[in-house]
């Protein structure tokens, strides 16, 4: 039962999906799974949440390597919560100055806002940013010239790398008869052409394997969704 | 002198990709751009519109992107508040919300303070849903949105009348740093409803991903900062403010001074490291003899 019926909801929801994009009649059927898709999705925060707290507080209790991290992600994920949840310090809004809470959550004059302006902005921010300096280091320690197809990539990626900056307009200085040697005139080729042919062979492939793995899910040959396949 | 390079601390390369971003900062580089097709297409794109066109932008992305996506997402509210277009600001990301807000805040209602909310700008704001809530709004966005961001229902707003769904729009702008996003906006609303037409703006690495759908499902792309900073140049020009470039629209091409170094000095690691791996080949093939 308990394999059953998570199964047979799947397959069900799977497949009105697939009629309702084929047929045109059907297709109301579509937007309701979709509607409930849609609130299971807001609904899965709640277990993201649930599943947060869960896995630091037995990082915690087991005193496992770098507890101290899962102390500090719990405190910034109840303080957030509970600022944004029980709108601390939210202003009232201006059409209902009576009513205190109405204001927004998120407004930048709240705490929530602060907190988002100025503690999650600028550290994602640097998560992101810090990502330059370690492909410097694999520019310098992974990227050799081993074989032809390293010397292709790597050539490749001088071109790109040079022809999307300022410093490619020196090529501009050719003339127009020798105009597709000018830098982002190779860098347009290389990815309207090279690149883009590349991908559309990649993207059909995922497309029928995904069709194929997606067939296995509809019939209940494999059930991801429960933890197994 | 090999010993030294082969030993040499990858905090050193830290270090000049410091130096290599943090100069050109300080001290920008007088730089000039030449748009591509690809962004004079997008620009085309919103300005070959009658004004006072309905256009939805989507904002798909957070914090962690905003230094390569904000720059154009500036450009391109200001753009279409020059314009006077009709603007129903939405997100398929969570911070994008936020982003949004500001956005509006420094931007349009600078450029257009006449702007009335309701009557030519409204904020959706965030769904959950991913791409479920592209599918919904598409056919019907009452269904997805019952209200705007502030709790007033969607009946009570002056300008969403006889807007059913997305596909009473004449353009989606989308600004997007991976899924959902731009992609998912060409599987599920440009492919099925060509009527409206595309734009986006991406991240570089997602640029890539997005050409094949270009120039069909997506009429113009904005590719990172690169991008950002050509549609600068194009609005710069075509809509100045008193004869002058806008203060807002200029970090697109500010920032281009650093990424030109970081990538020329990106040239210079991978060529010193390839020059080490060659002398050390050369060395090995020595000492075997």
């Amino acid at each position: 039962m308990k394999r059953a019926v998570p199964t047979l909801i799947a397959a069900t929801v799977g497949f009105v999906l697939v009629i309702a994009f084929f047929i045109p009649a059907t297709q109301s059927w579509g937007e309701t799974a979709v509607v409930w898709f849609n609130i299971l999705a807001g609904v899965a925060f709640i277990l993201g949440g649930g599943n947060l707290v869960k896995v630091q507080l037995e990082t915690i209790s087991a005193r496992r390597k770098g507890y101290g991290y899962a102390i500090v992600t719990l405190a910034a994920f109840f303080a957030m919560l509970a600022f944004g949840l029980l709108k601390i310090g939210v202003h009232p809004q201006a059409q209902y100055p009576l009513h205190p809470w109405a204001g927004p959550h998120d407004a930048p004059s709240s705490p929530f806002g602060w907190m988002y302006e100025y503690i999650f902005s600028p550290i994602t921010a640097t998560m992101f940013a810090s990502l330059a300096f370690y492909v410097a280091s694999a520019a310098f320690r992974a990227f050799r010239a081993k074989n032809v197809e390293a010397i292709l990539l790597l050539g490749t990626a001088f071109l790109v790398l040079v022809g999307n900056t300022a410093i490619a307009r020196i090529t501009d200085a050719l003339p127009e008869s020798l105009a597709f040697l000018r830098l982002d005139s190779i860098v347009a080729n290389l990815m309207t052409y090279l690149s883009t042919g590349a991908w559309r062979a990649i993207t059909i492939g995922i497309a029928i394997g995904v069709a194929a793995t997606s067939l296995r899910v509809l019939l209940g040959i494999d059930r991801p969704y429960l933890g197994r396949t | 002198m090999l010993k030294f390079l082969e030993q040499l601390d990858r905090r050193v390369a830290f270090l000049l990709m410091g130096l290599a971003v943090a100069i050109p900062i300080l001290f920008p580089l007088p730089l000039s751009y030449k748009p591509s097709p690809l962004a004079q297409s997008a620009f085309d794109a919103i300005d070959r519109l009658p004004d006072g066109s309905k256009v939805v932008f989507s904002f798909d992305y957070d914090p962690a992107s905003s230094g390569e996506l904000q720059p154009m997402s500036n450009a391109l509210v200001y753009h279409c508040a020059r314009k006077r277009h009709k603007l129903y600001f939405m997100a398929l990301w969570a911070p994008g919300k936020t982003i949004c807000t500001e956005t509006i805040a420094t931007v349009l209602l600078k450029y257009r303070p006449d702007a009335a909310y309701g009557e030519d700008y409204v904020e959706l704001g965030y769904q959950s849903g991913n791409e479920g809530v592209i599918k919904i709004a598409a056919t019907d966005l009452r269904q997805q949105y019952k209200t705007d961001i502030k709790g007033t229902p969607l009946e009570a707003i002056p300008m969403m009348e006889g807007v059913n769904n997305l596909q009473a729009m004449d353009l989606l702008i989308t600004i997007s740093a991976g899924y959902p996003g731009s992609k998912e906006w060409v599987q599920y609303f440009s492919t099925p409803f060509p009527r409206t037409r595309m734009i986006t703006g991406t991240t570089g690495v997602q640029s890539v991903s997005l050409y094949p759908y270009i120039p069909n499902q997506i009429a113009g792309m904005l590719g990172a900062i690169k991008g950002a900073a050509e549609y600068e140049t194009i609005v710069n020009e075509q809509y100045p403010v008193n004869g002058k470039p806008v203060p807002e629209l200029g970090e697109g091409q500010r920032r281009m001074g650093p990424q030109l170094v970081a990538h020329m000095l990106m040239v210079s690691l991978i060529l010193l490291g390839n020059a080490i791996f060659f002398m050390q080949r050369k060395a090995r093939r020595e000492g075997r003899r």
